[in-house]
Parts: C-alpha cells; structure tokens; sequence
C-alpha cells in the first residue's frame, strides 16, 4: 500500500489505433488510449460509442482487428482473460460476473490462485475484506446479496488478484449517492497505492470529482482528452454528444384528470428465493400526469412492472385498477383493451422478438389492439402500416419495417416498441427504464414523447434507476426499496438528497432482514417499518 | 445365502448401472450440460465390453472396453453440441438413436453368447455380517469401484478447486470465461467423464448384471439415469439413494409373482417407467429443481472474439 | 491454435434451405465408410440403399406408402418444437393411437358390426387417444414443472408393455395359433385405398394435414404464439399468450397426430396389432422434423427421404445382407449432419493462433 508510482512517466498501458468491426458495423475506429500508473482515468461516451468493446479488448474478451497495446512500455498481447489478468487487469463490469449459486467466499476463491480451495478460501476473503475496508460476508450465496453487496464482491475479487488498472463499468448506476462516496473514497485510496484506474460513467459531475484525465469516444473515435476538472459538466456532455441535444419542452398547463391507474395494497408471494416479495405497494396515477418510481435494481421494479402488465397476475382483481375497472386478474390481452400499454425494461426478448421483423413485432403487443388479427387470422398488411406509421412518426432509423429487431441500434428499437404502442394513444402507460441503454438524441424524443403523451391526458408511470431523467419527466416520485412504496411525492418538493436517502433504505432493510433470519421462522412477522 | 439376503444383493446389482451412468451425467450437467445421449453411451459401452470380454476372456479388458466406448460417444456429443453449439437436445437423442443402432450392428454376431457374469468377491468375515452383509461386502469388482467413486465424486465436488471450477462453469458460463477458465475444456472434460460412467455403466450391465448380450438390452436406463439426476438434485449421495431406490423397485418387479402379486408380467415391467416418471413430479412439485439445477443448464456457450 | 466460433452476422436465407442438402451428402460419405469397413461395396450399397428405392416405381410407391406416418407425425413435432415443447415421445402416442384403433376394431368384429362409422371411429379414438397420451408430459409440466423431455419418453416404454399385454392377453386372436397378434382387420376396419390398391387415403389425408398446418403456422394468430413461445417466452407472455395453453395445445396436436398415424398404420398397412407395430416412427420422425425445417411443408420432403432410408435399409439387408440397424446409424449421422450444417450456417469457425500473435 505504501508502494509510491515509479519515477518515469511510461504509462501503464496505451493503446494505439485499435480497431474493432462486427460485421458492418465498426465499433472502434481506431483509438487510442493512454493511463498513466495511479491515474484515474475516465473514458466518457455515450451509449454505443465504443467504451464497452474497449475494456472488453483491455481483458482479453474480445481481439481487436488491428492496433497495438502496450504495458509497462512493451507489445504485449492479450489473447484471453488469462492473459490480461496475469498482466494486473481487472474489470468490473456493470452486468456482474459473479456465480449466484456460489458463496462469496468460492466466488473470491475462483480469481485466485489454484492453492486456494473452497476450505481455506473463507478465511482468506475475510481477511482481505478487513485490509481494503470492504467487508464482505464470506459464507452467503451470491444469489441472496443485495446489488451493492455484489459490486463489493467484485470489487474485491479484482483487488484479490492485486490488479495493477482496475476498471469499473458505470459502478455508480447500481448505488445510492451515499454508497457511490464511500466507493470513491476506496478508490482514491487504490490510486494512491499506485493502481490505476479506468473509470466508466456517464453521470458528469462524478467524473469531475474523482478523475483527472478523461478520454472521450463518439461513435468509435476518439473526439477529446480533457482533464475533468477543468471542464464543466456541460462541455464534457457535449464533446461527448457532437450535436446540441434539444431541450425538453414541459408541456403547457394542463388540468389533472381523475385517478386512471389505482394500485391498492398490491402484495405478491415470491417462490424463488432470489426474487423482491411485494409489499403492501399503493399508488395513484391521475390523467396527465407523469409518476416516477425510483429506485435501485432489485427492489421489485421487476415484479412490480409483471404483476402491472398482467403477466402476473394480482391476488384480488382490485389490486390494480385501470379506469376504474378491476384489472389486477386480467392477463396482458385483456389490460390493453382497456387502454393499457406496456413497456419492459428489455427490449430484445422481452418487448420485442429478436429474430421477427419489426411488422410481426406489431403483432406482439397489438394483436388484439388493431385489427391485425381479427378472427385469429394474422393481417400482415395492417401490422405494416403499424410498423410504417411508428417508423416515420418517431424517426427510427432503419431499412424498413422487414427488418428483424435484433438489427436495430438500443436507441433505434426503443423508440420503436415504445413508439408501437404509442401511436395507439393509450390511457395508461407504464414503462420500465425508458432510456436504458439509449444514445442522448434518442433519449430526449422518449422522454419528449411521454410528456406530450401525459398532456393529452394520458397516465404515465416510470419506472427508472436513472435520478436525473426522473427529475426531468416525472410530477411526482415515489421511492421502491425492498418491495415497499414509499409516498409519491410532487417534484418540486424533493431534493435529490431525500430520494437517494430512501432508495437506501435498503440498508435499514437489510438490518431487518438479518434480523428476521436470526429470528428464524419469523415468517410474516416484520420489524415496523422506518 | 437366504432369500433377504440374495434380494438385497440383487438389489445393489440391479442399482449399480444406474447409479454409474448418473452419476456421470450428473457431472456434466454441473458443468452446464445437458446430454440426452446417456442411453446411447451406455449401450455402446455394454456391447464393447461384452464383445471384447467375449473375445479376449478378460473381464477387466471388457471393462475398459466399455469405458473407452463411452468416452468416444461422448466425444462425439461433444463435438457437435460444444465444438459446434448445436442444439444440446436435438443432438443428445441422435446420439442414443446412433449408440441403439451402432451397438445393434456390432452386437448381431455376439447375441446368443453367454458368458460367466463377474465373480463376487466375498471380504472375509464382514460379508458374514447377517442380512446386510452380503449386500455390501460380497459383492463384485465394479460396485467395490462405484462406491469408490460415489465417496470421490463427493470429495471433489464439495471440496476441490476441480469441483469449484465445474460448479462456476454450470452456473455462469460467461463469467468464468472472464474469470480465464476454460469453459469449453472444462465442458467437454466433464461431458467425457460422463461418458466413461456411461460406458462403465453399460459393462456393469453386460458382465455382471445380466450375462449375455441382447439387442437394446439398455431397455431405458439411460434415460432413467437422467431422471436420477434431476430426482437426485444434482448432488452425488441423494442420486446413490435414488439408484438404489429404482433398483429395488427393478427387483420387485421380478420377484412380483412370487410375492403373490397377480399383476400380468408387463405391467410389472412398465413399473419403473411409472415410477420415474412419479419421482419427477414429485422433486417437481416440491420445488426442489428449479433451486438446484445447474443454471447454466443446456445452455449454448460460443466462444466469440 | 484454437477454434473460435465467430456468429453470422447474417445467415444467408439460401443456408437454411441448403443445409439438409449438405447433411443429406455428408451422411452419404459417411454411409459409404462404413459400408467398406463392413466389407460391402460402397458405391453399390450406396445405390441400393438411396437411389434404387427412387428408381423403381413399385419401391417408390413403398417410399410414398412408408412416408406418411413420418411426416404426419413430424408435422405434429414441428409445433411442440417450435413452441420449445419438447416431445420425445411420439413413438407411444403413436402406438397408443394403433391401439386404440386396433381395440375398436377388434371389439367391432367381437360384436359382429361394421360400417364407414368404423374406419372414422377409428381414426378419431386414435387421435384422441395420442392426444391423451400426450397431454399427460404437457400436464405434468404445467401444473407440476416436470420435464417433458423424460416424462413424455417414459410413457413410449409404458405405453409399448401395455400393448405387448394386450395383443399377448385379451385381444389375441383365438384362432391365431397363439401367435402375438389380433385377427386380422377386414372391411370398415381398413382404410380405404385408391388406384392399384397400394396407396390409402391416410396419405392423402398426411398431405392436406401438412398443407393446413402449414397456413396455421404462418398465418394464424395461434401459430403466431407457437413461433414466439419458441423464439422468447417472455415476449410471448408479455404479449398475452399463455405458457400453458401454448404446452397443451402443442403436446395435443403433437401427439395427436401421432396417434392418427397410429390409426392409419393399423387401419392401412399392418392391418391387424402386433406386439410392435412402429420400426421407431416416432424417433425418425424427430429427425425428419429437424431436417425438414421444423416446416410442415419441409416435413414432407424430409419425410420422404427417411423413407428412402427406411425401404432401401430393407433392400440392403435382402441383397447385401446389411444388417437393418445400420439404417438407425445412418439416420442418425444424418441428424447429427443437419445438426452440424446448421450450426455452420450460424457461425463461421476460425482457428485462431494465440501467442506472438500482432493484436
């Protein structure tokens, strides 16, 4: 830890001219890259512009087409994970790595050396959790940890091997803004140790405060090298973005309607134990209006947005009501002809099938919506002009509506299932991480589309991890943590502060839950709640 | 030797096959894959080993036979369904339909052969033991070894780095490729140990089991095998039980008539096929599976760079 | 060194189509190996066994004759498949399908009554019987989670003992001398044949099956859901469809139509219940699914050249003294084949070399 950075200024690693293609499709056009020894250093871009297949190529989990990388000043390279891990690369990724079905402990074990075995290796990890201030609890399966547990479990993995560049992939999107301080801190003190540091983040002010060089893609290239701390976060966003991103218009006055989606004491039953048990969740969304749901990954967004879309269904219909109609036993189909309309958080595989074109893809959400298949019999040419209208209407980018989903850009098929139900003018719409994913442009059509839609009188609920975009779409904010709902509270009286107290109200959650396993069989029997 | 005695030794005879073939198979699955192809192994690995037991009078060669047999179907599962990511399903059933059809070709000349089944051998005083001693220390060569087996399989999947990298593999393929481990090599040895088990599984059969060789004479073992596996949840002492388990329910079967039970004689026979099919709904319906399997389990892993 | 698969980027339509083609000439050099290694002349083997049965019409009307339960069944498969139901046991909805319509027919000339009735009553309780045959591996699954794959596969080796008894027991004809069978069909209990007598309306029957699933596959809502349930789940019941309406309905028409080929087989060419009436259709016809596509039209074509397989095995045997498992080997190879081309139409393999490589 004492260990200073050497004397000469060799960066740890430069890359130089890196290309990457897939197919047509040129991911990395010739980059280069350069981390000086205890730098940290951020690589900015948005979505799609390169960041994630140059760390990939980094750890040797994907080879560049052409380009060179050097280590300590020599050509070295690096043909597999093997190789970039024996060299000191570790890599965070932001879908962890981590074995679910493992403990912490065999998870660790796994990154080091073949004389670690699953006897010996709880030992070890605590010990090495108690030397970088991560503790870690050693004999949990990986399944049961919270999303902050899992990143300090990778985290510490990474630190095991003693890396010499860590690089972490947008760890921030996954903590509270409390959490997110205390990793900076640890950071800090690695670079000061003389680890390098390739940090991955699009939130700007963050980047400010930790980095002090920053290399910035668009779109393969490499358009700026800054030092963050010299730049504002409006300059960086738009080195990174080329164009003017246009503002979001707030839609004109308009007076709130009556209540359209009434969710009343919705509770589920989980059987898988890796699953967020709903608990007791209330929630008003009046015409016009748009609520937002924060929180962090994992605290029921995912089974809150299944038993909303029918594709689970709710234990009494009154749960969920949808224009004053008992909907909380009806499937999907019969939710949409009330004038529902869904969209998940995943757009291939879920809102959309991979490998259907964009017209049969209508068909998924509007079979019994449209017309394009009355008497079962599928309309092609009605489930086209769908596709048409969508495709025009919300500027996709695409050959046209032949073309399989799986061949669109993140931003492109976004706004394509989002637009397909869209043009439908629902009543109600609730939308799982509306701009995951997407590229700037396309993020502020979407969330321009769902203003305009809540002004004509529409119900819009979204659910989002992403703070800022809440505090530009939503009249009100409610927080999910750990299957509960907090109040939705108007905007203007919340500060960015309060949600992220409450979206870690894991932590007092998790207190609750070890408190429940240490009281054995407490089934039903919960702490009240703060 | 008094009749308790002679069932329960034929009752470890009867599991033994079983228990061998699932207890490869199991090691695959940990590792992610799925191979439908166990029936398949299993009958090459009876007719090498009669055929080679036959021609050369070894038992021991026999055995190997039988392995070595395993170990190639295997190979060839391997490198359709993990060299070429096909489909592990589809690919699994054309290796049973081409280890029926194989094992038929090769075994023509040989049906109608018999020969000694293994001797048993007898540990001195302890296979004196009344009732239960004949069960477990009278009995032949290869349960000695598949006891062996069980106890290691045990050690190493709980206790070993081998166990833990296999267990990472099944679980999440792509993080362990990230981590450096070779998933395909781990994959494929795992899949080949599956098919030494199969083939070693198929010898049992063949040289101690029963003593000749009949056309299909797997007559579905591989397939309970698998079931075994998903019955057993995937850990190495509770597919044991479930081998034993169904080959009592194999013997009972045989000794139905004497035991004054008048069912007609196939009915009998379509016993264990009743009572796989009971035991799956039942680990089912317990909800033990869906924790337990493997996740990775079936699941295609492309190396792509 | 080492073997990359590196995906397609996109596979070319052509492939698809192309690959049975490829599979169908690899299995043939395969074919011939083993032909010399068993000490037969390759080339006329290879005559015998896939080009005489073409060439000769009375063969041929033997391969037209032999293709209909194949593709009849595989055209049931085809939905279960591409649904991600996977029915392995076709071979006892098939044989419980014969059995039903073999118990009818012998109760029938038991009670001394006949009619066109008969051959309908046939064909429909096979049907139906195959339904329930099948709808026991769909049930279990839906309401239990149990995998289909073993459950529907144990039932062929129940639902084969079962008709072993019978044909053994109860319904052996008492004038058979004790031989394993049911008196032979005669009348009503036998399809209706056309032309020369060779062919019966069962395939006629197959052709307009096909040809229909074909339309509901690509053009119904139903087949919508069925090709979605195959491609993601998720964005299946995201879009409404019922996981378990889906598995039912899939298991229904797959062992349905597994069971009216039972019908037919007993009612057509066999004519009478025999301890085994399938040379494992139920199994062939997984393969003739894979290599027609999971496409009913497909289905046809793949279903006649199984059948090929299946006369010309019988030829080779007669002439050449080849045993008839081999024609289990070859189909087989043939699967792995098809196997194996489509996975080469999806990826392109490349060695790569790893150390000093220029990154």
């Amino acid at each position: 830890m004492s260990e200073s950075p050497p004397e000469d200024d060799t960066p740890l690693v430069a890359a130089r001219g890196i290309v990457k293609t897939f197919g047509a499709f040129t991911a990395l056009g010739g980059v280069d890259l350069t981390v000086k020894r205890g730098e940290i250093h951020a690589l900015l871009g948005e979505n799609g512009a390169g960041k994630s297949t140059l760390i990939k190529i980094l750890g040797g989990l994907l080879a560049p087409d052409a380009g060179t990388i050097t280590w300590d000043g020599r050509p070295v390279a690096i043909d597999d994970p093997a190789t970039a891990r024996a060299l000191g690369i570790g890599i965070v990724f932001q879908h962890f790595a981590l074995f679910e079905a493992l403990t912490v402990a065999e998870n660790i074990a796994l990154a080091l050396g073949p004389s670690v075995t699953p006897r010996n290796a709880a030992r070890l990890v605590e010990a090495l959790g108690s030397e970088h201030g991560l503790p870690v609890p050693a004999d949990r399966e990986v399944g049961t940890l919270s999303v902050g547990e899992r990143q300090r479990v990778e985290i510490l993995r990474c630190l095991a091997q003693k890396p010499r560049l860590l690089i972490l992939d947008e760890p921030t999107s996954v903590l509270t803004p409390q959490e997110a301080a205390d990793l900076f801190a640890t950071l800090r003190r690695l670079a000061a140790g003389g680890c390098s540091v390739l940090f991955i983040s699009h939130k700007l002010d963050e980047v400010r405060a930790l980095t002090s060089a920053a290399t910035i893609l668009r779109a393969g290239k490499v358009v700026a090298h800054a030092d963050p701390r010299r730049e504002t976060a409006a300059s960086l966003a738009a080195a990174m973005v080329g164009t003017e991103i246009p503002e979001l218009k707030p839609a004109a006055a308009h007076a709130l309607g009556p209540p359209r989606l009434v969710v009343d004491q919705l509770a589920s039953h989980e059987s898988d134990p890796h699953a967020v048990a709903l608990k007791d969740i209330s929630l008003e969304v009046r015409g016009g209006e748009i609520v937002g749901i924060a929180g962090i990954a994992g605290n029921g967004q995912k089974e809150l947005f299944a038993h909303l879309a029918g594709e689970r269904l709710a234990e009494r219909a009154a749960m969920i009501r949808i224009d004053d109609r008992d909907a909380g036993m009806l499937g999907p189909t019969e939710r949409r002809q009330l004038g529902a309309a869904f969209v998940p958080e995943e757009r291939l595989g879920h809102a959309a099938v991979p490998n259907f074109s964009l017209t049969d893809n209508a068909f998924v959400t509007r079979h019994a919506t449209s017309g394009a298949a009355r008497g079962g019999l599928l309309r092609r040419s009605a489930a086209r002009r769908i596709a048409d209208a969508v495709i025009s209407r919300f500027h996709v980018r695409t050959r046209g509506p032949g073309t399989e989903a799986r061949r669109l850009s993140g931003g492109n098929l976004q706004k394509y299932v989002i637009g397909r139900d869209m043009i439908a003018d629902p009543k109600v719409l609730v939308v799982d991480q509306p701009t995951w994913g997407v590229d700037a442009a396309a993020a502020a059509a979407i969330r321009q589309a769902l203003i305009d839609l809540a002004a004509e009188g529409a119900a819009v609920l979204v659910i989002s991890q992403d703070l800022d975009e809440l505090f530009q779409v939503a009249d009100r904010i409610a927080v999910l943590s750990l299957g509960r709902l907090g109040p939705a509270r108007p905007v203007a009286a919340l500060s960015r502060t309060d949600v992220g107290l409450a979206m870690g109200g894991i932590a007092a959650a998790e207190a609750e839950r070890a408190h429940e396993a240490a009281a054995g069989a407490g089934e039903g029997t919960h702490a009240p709640h703060s | 030797m008094s009749f308790a005695e002679a069932l329960l030794l034929s009752v470890v005879t009867a599991a033994m096959p079983l228990m061998l073939a699932a207890l490869g198979e199991m090691v695959a699955e940990r590792s992610g894959v799925l191979n439908l192809g166990v029936e398949g192994m299993m009958v090459m690995g009876a007719v090498s080993a009669f055929g080679v037991a036959a021609a050369t009078g070894s038992a021991t060669l026999g055995v190997l036979a039988g392995v070595g047999a395993g170990i190639a179907m295997a190979a060839l599962f391997g490198l359709i369904a993990l060299g070429l990511a096909a489909n592990q399903v589809a690919t699994g059933l054309a290796l049973t339909i081409f280890g029926l059809g194989l094992s038929g070709l090769i075994g023509a000349p040989l049906v109608g052969a018999r020969r000694e089944p293994l001797p048993r051998l007898e540990i001195p005083w302890l296979s004196d033991i009344p009732l239960v001693g004949k069960m477990l220390f009278g009995q032949d060569a290869l349960v000695y070894l598949g006891a062996l087996l069980l106890a290691l399989l045990v050690y190493v999947i709980r206790r070993t780095r081998t166990g833990l990298v296999l267990r990472a593999v099944g679980d999440n393929p792509e993080a362990g490729h990230a981590l450096g481990i070779k998933v395909l090599r781990v994959r494929l040895l795992a899949v080949l140990f599956g098919g030494a088990m199969a083939g070693l599984a198929g010898a049992h059969l063949v040289l101690a089991y029963t003593p000749f060789w009949s056309t299909g004479m797997t007559a579905g073992r591989g397939w309970i095998a698998l079931a075994l596996v998903v019955f057993g949840a995937w850990q190495p002492m509770r597919v044991a039980f479930g081998a034993l388990l169904f080959g009592a329910v194999t013997i009972l079967q045989f000794h139905a008539q004497g035991l004054g039970i008048g069912l007609p004689s196939q009915l009998m026979a379509s016993l264990p096929y009743l009572a796989t099919i009971v035991a799956l709904v039942m680990i089912a319906a317990a909800g033990r599976k869906s924790s337990a399997a493997p996740a990775a389990l079936g699941r295609e892993f492309v190396l792509d760079r | 060194m080492r073997l990359i698969l590196e995906p397609r980027a996109a596979p070319p339509v052509w492939a698809k189509w192309a690959a049975p083609f490829a599979a169908l000439a690899v299995t043939g050099l395969i074919g011939a190996i083993i032909f010399a290694l068993l000490g037969k002349p390759p080339i006329e083997s290879l005559r015998v066994m896939f080009l005489d049965p073409l060439l000769d019409p009375l063969s041929l009307e033997d391969v037209v004759v032999k293709s209909a339960p194949l593709v009849l069944i595989a055209v049931g498969l085809v939905f279960a498949y591409r649904s991600n139901n996977w029915n392995i046991g076709a071979e006892g909805q098939f044989v419980i399908g014969g059995l039903i319509a073999g118990g009818l027919a012998v109760a029938a000339a038991g009670g001394g009554a006949s009619g066109p009735w008969l051959i309908v009553a046939m064909l429909a309780g096979g049907a139906l019987g195959g339904i329930a045959w099948g709808a026991i591996p769909a049930l279990l699954k839906i309401r239990f989670g149990a995998s289909e794959i073993l459950t529907s596969l144990m039932l062929v080796y129940v639902a084969e003992k079962i008709l072993d008894y019978l044909v053994r027991g109860p319904w052996r004809d008492p004038k058979g001398f004790n031989f394993p069978q049911t008196i032979s069909f005669e009348g009503w209990a036998r399809l209706p044949t056309l032309g020369d007598g060779r062919f019966h309306i069962g395939i006629v029957l197959t052709l307009a099956i096909a040809l229909f699933a074909a339309f509901v596959l690509a053009r119904t809502l139903y087949g919508f859901s069925i090709r979605t349930f195959g491609e993601s789940p998720r964005a299946a019941r995201f879009a409404g469809f019922s996981p378990a309406k889906v598995s039912l309905s899939a298991f229904a028409i797959s062992g349905g139509l597994a069971g009216l080929a039972g019908a037919i087989e007993v009612a057509g060419p066999i004519g009478q219940l025999q301890p085994s009436i399938s040379p494992g259709y139920g199994f062939t016809a997984i393969i003739v699914a894979f290599l027609g596509r999971l496409s009913p039209i497909g289905c046809i074509f793949a279903g006649l050249a199984l059948a090929v397989s299946f006369i010309g095995g019988e030829q080779a045997q007669i002439l050449l003294n080849i045993p008839l498992d081999l024609t289990k080997v070859l189909q087989a190879v043939l699967l792995f084949a098809i196997l194996g081309a489509d996975a080469l139409t999806r990826f392109r393999p490349r060695l790569i070399r790893s150390a000093g490589a220029a990154v």
